[in-house]
């Protein structure tokens, strides 16, 4: 009975050996760090992490960058590694970790049910990107390396910066050059040499990353306590320290001015379309906060309706919003508000209950619940333009995108025999109707061009906000304040309306906090409204007095 | 004037056929719900209604209680503070429930609490709120400040190692009172003044970038900089969208939030997110038999595998497990005996421990930290040894260090002063 035993655990040992050694060129330091990567303690990982960049494995860059990226899953039974995949959406493929073979194909509950992912948290991702630094000093590819550098410029351990020495001599690249220059320089400031210090300093000058700043401002207090105030060192430090302060507040006003833009392009997207209905036919739209949240939901749809090319959803759901919210708004023309002409109060009341018929129907057709609109990859991230100066990809195109749509609107009222038709109405309705013009069809077609406009806004909304029931309720007040302010009637008036509301609040917005802000604004434009009642492009003349 | 007289009358002839109806649902005990379904909160709080209608349900399948058949009563509150006393009037004396489970804002709980008071109600409050109350009508299954916020930035302090804080926060009563709390929390850990960076903006802020920027800026001083926020519901989607863009990544900065929890998740897409924490008593990615039932039952009841759990979430269950228990103790549903039951109650919470009811009105719970994963769900990376017990008044202000809520003999006050022996008087 024993002998048995004893067979078949022999028997087992080989069988092990046998496999292992299928696996060739896997050494078994990876895959004893794999026993402590699947260990529920922090700690076991770190040490995993520690010993997979040691090991000078080839896979190593692999197994560690994928670990940072969350697609590394482990075998709940066996604990073997693999790699995951998304294809879409519910679809998961399964790697092979170290062959690259391609397993199975999962959906995301069976993933779940027999695969693990193997969790990391802040310190490991830190960790791991200064592990990976190291490892990809010397990659083929030039945005690798950079963040490579930059990594290493964030934690400075001194043999990543002798790696960097090394790697400095035989960089072609001038971008990347620069950066490992600033980053050995930062590292040579403390330095116990004054030569190499003073050098260091010097290299600094003007230098807008914020870890140049840092240590120039810990060398400024720690090198005054030891030598006092005039020593080379501290001029040097002094002078560099200026140089960099000069540039950031250079950058920093620039950076203000595109959020004042950008903020001015949102209040004009929402605003424009109520500069046809308010501004140009004279009607209190108050539901025209709920054009702009039915634009934002078409977005939604639109993009349920293709999931697998979000890429693309945006440039659908502009003529979507448009058309759907076009034809909402002649719907309210034709069933309400056509009797109401020449009669603000009963226009303003009903198209306000409106405003709450539509919202409550929202929340029954989609859920009270905030709908999530994805934001293509195009349109995330931000444009860098130096370490202080980035702008964001999607404000700007929303800034590009308002203004297209401003001179889009223009040239439609001013060289379309429509825009014609809706400007003689406008001025006088009477002779315009002697003349031969259907002034009802004009009014319902000006009203859904209006809503429309305001549908198009809706799409660029979804792209920064909630997209939930409320989302009009939160422009609402906003668009009447640019109309008014810019004066009613006038698309110019409305543009430039938007943009000096957008950049007075944001250069207030750092000195006295948002709500401050918002306040003051709103406090500016109720006493410029008493100077000047008809905003600031007023109409002139007979068009005036309509 | 005339309008108002005829407006009363109405009202009392109203109410006075609806009392003399024939009650014939006297061997039902009814529970009241007491949540937005329309207006801005309905998105937070419906999810709490159909919880409570999942426990109602459960209870009268496993047979009710003390034999008797269990029946929701739910009101719509529409997001409107006045009208919540008016709700809570309606279902105590109008429906004559036995209970509410209901309120998400602090200002609809305040609004309530004069009528569940001069009417003697029992409600049941479900959400992580800032404290400085304890009423003898209202128990509190949320997290108080010392369950959440001071643990968090224990964390952030001792395992993240910051050094300079921003709080950031939405302009009302949980916010200002919250940062209060941590301000002199930080400051009496050894933080100066120019390492707290407080910032408050208004409901529904979607215009983030000058604040994400002045973060970015605050942040490159060379000490590791952390972010509280307690920035309220919808503004966080733009928020958190505004840090992916500028590229503010989690390891550089991490944001903690109070009011970020899986449903808040499920409408921003995590990809840049991953890595940022929150702080709550339950994550729906909590390992434990009971959690992995209440998680099917809730898919079962809501009929979508898709939907989340989340904290409040808990914090209604064990809220309604407890009443059940305590019903069951008491053998009646007199709200006094019920109450008198509650404390010292034990239920198993959704994290794998015990809950217990404190005599201040307050559980003792976990305290867990959770980062945010790609997939919307949270991994617990930190979670007290132990239960904490929830404390209606908070150490760490001056004012309110000496008072302390305790209902029952001999204190029998929600706001007593140690140094005066006195009770306020005050209710809450």
């Amino acid at each position: 009975m024993k002998r048995i035993l004893v067979l078949v655990v022999f028997a087992s040992i080989i069988l092990h050996g046998l496999h292992a050694a299928d696996d060739a060129g896997l050494d078994d330091s990876l895959q004893s760090s794999f026993g402590l990567l699947v260990s529920k303690s922090f700690s076991d990982k770190a040490a995993a992490i520690r010993d997979i960049a040691a090991s000078g494995n080839p896979h190593s860059i692999r197994v560690l960058s994928s670990l940072l990226d969350g697609n590394l899953y482990f075998h709940k039974k066996n604990q073997s590694m693999i790699l995951v995949s998304a294809t879409t959406t519910k679809e998961y493929e399964i790697f092979d970790l170290l062959t690259g073979k391609l397993i199975e194909t999962r959906s995301k509950k069976e993933l779940r049910k027999r695969y693990k992912k193997v969790v990391i948290n802040n310190k490991l991702r830190g960790l791991l990107n200064e592990k990976l630094a190291t490892l990809t000093i010397f990659s083929e590819d030039k945005s690798t390396r950079l963040t490579s550098v930059r990594n290493i410029l964030k934690t400075l351990n001194p043999s990543a910066v002798k790696l960097l020495r090394d790697a400095i001599t035989q960089e072609t690249d001038q971008d990347v050059k620069e950066l490992m220059r600033i980053c050995i320089a930062v590292f040579d400031a403390r330095s116990e040499i004054p030569e190499i210090q003073l050098a260091a300093i010097n290299t600094l000058s003007g230098s807008l990353y914020p870890e140049a700043r840092t240590v120039l401002e810990q060398l400024k207090t720690t090198q005054f306590d030891r030598t006092g105030a005039d020593s080379p060192l501290l001029q040097a430090v002094n002078s560099s320290l200026q140089a960099i302060e000069l540039k950031a507040g250079v950058y920093k006003q620039v950076e203000n001015i595109f959020f004042g833009l950008s903020l001015g392009s949102v209040l004009l997207l929402a605003a424009v379309g109520l500069a046809i209905t308010f501004g140009v036919m004279g009607v209190i739209n108050m539901a025209h906060g709920e054009m702009l949240m039915l634009g934002a939901y078409t977005t939604f749809v639109v993009q349920q309706l293709m999931p697998n090319s979000i890429e693309y959803s945006l440039f659908v759901a502009i003529p979507a919003a448009f058309v759907v919210t076009g034809l909402a708004g002649i719907g309210i023309e034709r069933g309400i508000i056509r009797y109401l002409y020449g009669r603000p109060l009963e226009t303003l009341l009903a198209t306000f209950g409106l405003s709450l018929v539509l919202q409550q129907l929202v929340r029954s057709v989609f859920s009270p619940l905030n709908r999530s609109v994805v934001t293509p990859q195009w349109m995330s991230g931000s444009f860098e333009f130096n370490p202080v100066l980035s702008l964001t990809y999607n404000r700007m195109y929303i800034v590009v995108f308002a203004l297209l749509v401003l001179f889009g609107l223009l040239w439609l009222l001013k060289k379309t025999s429509f825009g014609l038709q809706l400007r003689a109405v406008t001025q006088n309705r009477v002779m315009a109707k002697a003349m031969g013009i259907r002034t009802d069809r004009v009014d319902a077609l000006a009203f859904g061009l209006g809503s429309g406009i305001a549908g198009i806004g809706g799409v660029a909304l979804s792209q920064l906000t909630n997209v939930g029931p409320n989302l009009g309720q939160a422009y609402i007040v906003d668009s009447f304040m640019v109309v008014v302010f810019g004066g009613v009637g006038n698309l110019w008036g409305t543009f430039f309306g938007a943009m000096i509301l957008g950049i007075a609040n944001k250069f207030l917005e750092p000195v006295m906090g948002a709500v401050f802000a918002k306040i003051l604004v709103l406090v500016f434009i109720i006493l410029f409204i008493q100077k000047y009642p008809r905003g600031m492009f007023a109409l002139k003349g007979r068009a005036a007095e309509g | 004037m005339k309008f108002k007289k005829w407006g009363i009358h109405g009202i009392c002839a109203l109410l006075g056929m609806l009392l003399l109806q024939p009650v014939n649902s006297a061997d039902k005990i009814k529970v009241g719900v007491l949540h937005s379904l329309s207006g801005t909160m309905a998105i937070s709080e419906t999810t709490l209604k159909d919880t409570v209608l999942m426990m109602v349900e459960e209870q009268n399948k496993a047979g009710g209680l003390l034999g008797k058949e269990l029946e929701a009563v739910v009101v719509d509150p529409a997001s409107n503070w006045p009208l919540f006393a008016e709700k809570m009037r309606e279902l105590i004396e109008v429906h004559d429930v036995d209970v509410i489970f209901g309120c998400w804002t602090s200002v609809s709980r305040k609004s309530v609490l004069p009528v569940v008071e001069e009417l003697n109600g029992l409600l049941f409050y479900p959400v992580q709120y800032e404290g400085e109350e304890s009423s003898k009508n209202v128990f509190y299954t949320g997290a108080a400040p010392n369950q959440q916020a001071i643990p968090a930035v224990d964390y952030l302090m001792n395992d993240v190692g910051a050094e300079r804080w921003v709080l950031a926060g939405t302009d009302y009563v949980y916010p200002r009172t919250t940062n209060k709390i941590l301000e002199a929390y930080l400051k009496q850990k050894g933080v100066a003044d120019k390492d707290i960076m407080i910032n408050y903006t208004p409901f529904g802020h979607s215009d983030w970038q000058t604040i994400v920027s002045d973060i970015k800026a605050f942040g490159s001083a060379g000490k590791k900089t952390a972010v509280v926020s307690t920035i309220n519901g919808d503004a966080n989607v733009p928020f958190y969208k505004e840090l992916g863009n500028q590229g503010l990544s989690a390891e550089d900065i991490p944001v903690v939030a109070f009011s970020v929890g899986e449903e808040e998740l499920l409408g921003i897409d995590t990809g840049p997110l991953v890595g940022h924490l929150a702080a709550w008593n339950y994550f729906m990615s909590a390992e434990s038999e009971e959690n992995d039932k209440f998680i099917e039952a809730w898919h079962a009841f809501i009929g979508n595998e898709d939907r989340v759990t989340n904290d409040p979430m808990e914090a209604t269950y064990i809220g309604f497990k407890m009443w059940a228990a305590a019903v069951e103790k008491a053998g009646t549903t007199d709200v006094d005996a019920v109450r008198l039951a509650m404390y010292g109650l034990e239920v198993p919470n959704l994290t794998g421990g015990v809950a217990v009811m404190n005599t201040n009105h307050h559980l003792s719970k976990p305290v867990l930290i959770g980062e945010v994963q790609d997939d919307g769900q949270f991994e617990i990376v930190w979670s007290t040894d132990d239960v904490v017990k929830g404390d209606a008044w908070t150490d760490w202000l001056p004012e309110s260090s000496k008072i302390v809520a305790n209902w029952t003999a001999p204190v029998n006050c929600g706001n007593f002063n140690t140094e005066t022996k006195e009770c306020s008087g005050q209710n809450y």
